[in-house]
């Protein structure tokens, strides 16, 4: 009888001994299996817990939340490759390739616990933040009150109410992007897809208005 | 940096930024790229022009490469 619990994966042909030899203990039997999941879950866990506390201050978390957080991020990121498993493609080596997934969890995590927080009203606009944001100075007011007033304005006349939503709750409200996706039940890259073109056309009215030049010097 | 090239800055994209789907799926790839001092940038300029762009994006990056780092020590 053919056992249905254990996947034979094929073994990429140009993979570093390291990486061959997680493949073959996570892909064979019994106990070898058992002690490279443990082993590999303290690994992952001890990446979660020193992003989590890394990032946790900013987002107003910390304490056993915290802490939970990242052993739940360990444990979804572990039983995620797990499952991938026979995606991994030899790219990179596989550890590499396993912390991705325990650090996309614990930003997905972090982006979802951000709406705990009872202060959070997504609808208020508070314009008066937005030259702190930029690191306008208040003593030279005189100098980029027009330019912060022509943006108002080209946010208000050049995006779409989509796009005017997002830039307003990750711009002047300051709301983290993954927080912003889980809100609007979106993900990153639509968000950050509807804010680079909002950021285009933006730029796009200052230039047109005169407020920034029309070159190409700050790319990079 | 003052705040009116913060402005500008922050407004200017680059056509040539993969977006944020693309970056995560070779995140790793990138990654090993940079831990062994290896040209990243010229051999992924998409990915490296969406990193500088994307806050959350480049946060994962800088996180997975310090991940990287400390366990090779």
């Amino acid at each position: 009888m053919t056992a249905v619990n254990r996947v034979v994966y094929e073994i990429p042909a140009r993979l570093d001994p390291e990486s061959a030899e997680w493949l073959r203990v996570l892909g064979g039997p019994g106990a070898g299996r058992e002690a490279a999941l443990a082993r590999l879950h303290e690994m992952l866990l001890g990446i979660a817990q020193r992003e989590a506390r890394r990032r946790g201050p900013r987002l107003l978390i910390g304490g056993p939340e915290l802490e939970d957080l990242a052993y739940q991020a360990a444990a979804d990121a572990l039983m995620a490759i797990t499952a991938k498993l026979g995606q991994f493609r030899g790219e990179s080596r596989f550890t590499t390739w396993a912390y991705r997934f325990v650090i996309l969890e614990v930003s997905a995590k972090l982006g979802r616990h951000f709406w705990r927080r009872p202060d959070m009203p997504l609808e208020a606009e508070d314009w008066d933040r937005l030259p702190d944001r930029f690191g306008f100075e208040p003593a030279r007011e005189s100098e980029w009150r027009d330019l912060l007033a022509a943006l108002r304005r080209a946010v208000d006349t050049e995006l779409t109410a989509r796009q005017r939503e997002v830039f307003v709750a990750i711009v002047v409200n300051d709301v983290p992007l993954d927080a912003l996706a889980v809100r609007l039940g979106s993900n990153r890259n639509a968000i950050y897809k509807i804010m680079f073109d909002a950021r285009r056309k933006l730029r796009a009215a200052l230039v047109a208005n005169g407020y920034l030049d029309d070159d190409d010097s700050g790319r990079s | 940096m003052n705040g009116w090239s913060a402005l500008d800055r922050f407004l200017r994209t680059d056509p040539r930024d993969v977006g944020c789907a693309k970056a995560m799926e070779m995140l790793h790839v990138y990654v090993d790229l940079v831990a062994v001092g290896g040209d990243a940038e010229e051999r992924y300029p998409g990915i490296a022009a969406h990193l500088r762009a994307c806050g959350p994006c480049g946060e994962d990056f800088e996180a997975l490469l310090a991940a990287v780092r400390e366990t090779a020590d």
